[in-house]
């Protein structure tokens, strides 16, 4: 459906109104301007030399020169972040694009959750982070796996369970890990990912370090207890952890007002005095800037609850033709399409032109190629390795039999 | 070595392990200003202060979890849940998080922590509360469930526990805190996966755990004594892994075997051990494996249900008396059940 050939026409700005960014009583800190940070965050695997010349190029125009006023430079940071937040939401949405085609060729199994519609949000919460921050997220989380600086290769080979996969090939597309990138984990169960983010923020917070957690869930998760449980407990010990509802206002294909009793998610947050606000994710500068406010008050002490309202641009899972969309839905979604979005406000702002945007189009798709072939070459995992991770701590008597073998062995050793 | 109570013994390791390792931290309902509902906490909450024991809000899946993603960043909490019937609102996280996140993300975040549970029936709290569901995590590959029977073996599986980096559901019972023994002065943890032979013995196998395995003891030493019996006795100290090998070594010997257990009979912990000794020892086996479990009712609160519906020490002499006849045992004296 949304192979999403950039629009060139006027971009139909869509909702970019809600930011409401309503900061309740405790936000005490001040949100760092790390504007640099975020334009730093670049998918280092995207750029071909002929595009980031390209892009390079178009933004010479607008580059801070040294004796620019504040303003002005302050303008020029904000283009470079744009440029790189494109480049970064195409790399996701072409990543994604490539890893559904897969999964219809069946070299992906199991379930399959995709980005696409999510990618402003992505790389604006991303943006937000340190390096040393920890991020929870959910089962849709190819992109926030890019986003962290995760090799896409290994998150590709992830996805097709071979050896290189960012988990070795043992969790699949919902269950990616890298501590190094301090990706602590994208979890299938619903809500299974917030009280393990609290504990950690706890564990951050018992030897006295400052770094934030922030744990991403859907706007359905916002109705199970562990959400609940999660906020209380933060609140109460005030951990440093930033709770991101993606409010996408469907759980698989059951409206939000269907589900939540508060269907503005982030009003949730009063009834744990936890400050909260509701940001619009299509536009990634807006989500930057609410995630650095959410950041930087739980590295002050005091959780924050955050939600960001997407559209997703196609069914729940790869495999779900999303029927219970109407047709006047369906349209209306391509006005909320947030990469053809920045694509036409890059242009409006005269900060790349077609041309440029379509070379990078094409290294993109170049890439992806590149990494899908690279995970189809990893090698599928040993059986030999199959008992490697059950337990950490090696344990007697810890069973190795296959499906087939008998209980014991012929010399009554039990397997 | 120095007698105490099994609960003296939990207190005092948790304590020890407190002042040894400061990554070791207790979360759980009402363990701090109320020092624990069966007061295994007591005093730590005044040595320790607020950060190293934490009194949770009523919300086992929050704490629960939460402690898994502290264990995740290097942490070694130590959970207590008031009894195991409360941890089904926790086993979300038990079976789904920590028992998965070791492997299902290849190695690369380990959860060193402890699950503290007292289950046992027999205290008239009725249906929900005097529930044995130990076989739920036994059940599960990546948790280690351990259930010591004496203040000793408390002690030292609590050590075992505490230093271990998977998660370890430690199952305590009721009616044994205030049971006494020996606890040795010095630190041994104990290694978890391995069974004990409490008593060593010939003419028949009988076999159990926590509490049961205490009774098990107790009934074995008395029928010595009275009707010059000699069972072994193997005590299971570890459901997850299970040492299989131990029990038919027992088993080979004595040609035998009764299990005995606290949770219900149908597909119970004692289902896998019999299945265990007809396949590892069905050429030695003079006579049926024999369970002794309780009834298959939610559990009454009137006494006289609750005690039909428990194992009783009678019950298991009874299975005993019926295996050593079903082999032709020659009693050396008339026993009081046959």
């Amino acid at each position: 459906m949304t192979t999403a050939k950039r629009s060139t026409t006027k971009a139909p700005t869509a909702t970019k109104t809600v930011v409401v960014a309503k900061k309740a009583s405790v936000g005490r800190s001040k949100p760092s301007v790390a504007a640099s940070k975020a334009a730093s965050v670049t998918t280092k695997a995207t750029a071909t030399k002929k595009v980031a010349a390209a892009a390079k190029s178009s933004v010479a125009k607008v580059a801070p020169a040294k004796k620019l006023p504040a303003k002005k430079v302050a303008a020029a940071n904000e283009s470079v972040q744009l440029l790189d937040f494109y480049r970064e939401m195409l790399f996701i949405r072409r990543f994604e694009e490539r890893a559904a085609r897969a999964y219809t060729q069946a070299l992906i199994g199991g379930y399959c959750h995709l980005n696409l519609g999510e990618e402003a949000a992505v790389v604006g919460l991303m943006s937000a982070l340190r390096p040393s921050d920890y991020l929870f997220t959910n089962y849709r989380e190819h992109g926030y796996a890019i986003a962290r600086n995760i090799d896409p290769n290994a998150i590709m080979a992830e996805l097709y369970g071979r050896v290189d996969g960012v988990s070795k090939g043992w969790g699949g597309s919902m269950h990616m890990f890298d501590m190094e990138h301090r990706l602590l984990g994208g979890y299938g169960i619903v809500g299974g990912q917030l009280p393990l983010a609290t504990g950690a923020a706890l564990a951050i917070d018992y030897r006295g370090g400052d770094d934030v957690v922030m744990c991403t869930m859907g706007e359905g998760t916002s109705n199970i207890g562990a959400f609940h449980e999660s906020l209380n407990i933060a609140q109460l010990w005030k951990l440093p952890v930033v709770f991101v509802v993606i409010n996408n206002f469907l759980g698989m294909g059951t409206k939000v007002e269907l589900s939540s009793a508060e269907p503005e998610i982030y009003r949730r947050g009063s009834a744990y005095r936890m400050p909260s606000a509701r940001v619009d994710g299509a536009d990634p500068v807006e989500v930057a800037k609410a995630a650095r406010l959410a950041v930087e008050t739980a590295r002050a002490g005091q959780p924050y609850l955050l939600e960001v309202t997407c559209h997703r641009l196609r069914g729940h899972s790869v495999v779900d033709p999303a029927k219970y969309r109407t047709p006047a839905e369906v349209e209306e979604l391509k006005l909320h399409d947030p990469v053809n979005n920045l694509a036409d406000r890059l242009l409006q702002l005269g900060l790349a032109d077609a041309d440029t945007l379509d070379a990078l189009d094409e290294a993109m798709l170049a890439r992806v190629e590149e990494i899908a072939a690279f995970a189809e070459a990893s090698a599928h995992p040993d059986v030999h390795t199959l008992f490697d991770y059950t337990y950490a701590t090696p344990v007697p008597n810890d069973s190795r039999r296959l499906p087939g073998q008998s209980l014991f062995d012929e010399n009554g050793v039990a397997r | 070595m120095t007698l105490m109570s099994y609960r003296q013994a939990l207190h005092d390791t948790l304590r020890s392990e407190m002042l040894r390792d400061e990554n070791v931290l207790l979360m759980g309902e009402e363990i701090g200003v109320f020092e624990g509902s069966y007061k295994i906490t007591a005093g730590l909450l005044a040595e320790f202060g607020e950060k190293r024991v934490r009194d949770t809000p009523i919300a086992e899946e929050g704490f629960t979890g939460a402690a898994i993603g502290a264990a995740m960043l290097g942490l070694r909490p130590v959970v207590e849940l008031m009894t195991i019937n409360f941890s089904l609102i926790a086993i979300d996280q038990i079976v789904n998080h920590a028992a998965k996140i070791y492997g299902m993300f290849g190695g690369q975040a380990k959860v060193p922590m402890v699950i503290r549970t007292p289950g046992g029936g027999g205290q008239q709290l009725g249906a929900t509360h005097s529930q044995n569901i130990e076989l739920y995590y036994a059940f599960v590959p990546g948790l280690k469930v351990v259930a010591p029977s004496t203040p000793a073996d408390a002690k030292a599986l609590m050590l075992a526990a505490i230093r271990d980096d998977d998660p370890v559901l430690f199952l305590e019972n009721l009616a044994l805190y205030n049971t006494k023994g020996e606890v040795p002065d010095h630190d041994e943890p104990a290694i978890i996966g391995k069974a004990k032979v409490t008593r060593e013995g010939s003419h028949l196998t009988l076999i159990g755990y926590s509490r049961m395995a205490y009774v098990a003891k107790k009934i074995a030493d008395q029928l010595a004594d009275s009707d010059h019996l000699d069972i072994e006795v193997v005590d299971l100290c570890s459901l997850r892994p299970l040492d299989r090998e131990t029990i038919i070594n027992s088993v080979k010997k004595t040609s035998c075997a009764v299990v005995v257990e606290d949770d219900w009979l149908t597909y119970g912990i004692g289902a896998e051990v019999a299945a265990t000794i007809s396949d590892g020892a069905f050429d030695y086996l003079d006579a049926p494996v024999r369970r002794v479990a309780m009834a298959e009712v939610p559990m009454p609160y009137a006494k006289s249900l609750e005690t039909a519906a428990l194992p009783s020490e009678d019950d298991i002499i009874k299975a005993i008396y019926q295996t050593l006849d079903a082999i032709g045992h020659r009693r050396s004296k008339t026993g009081p059940h046959d």
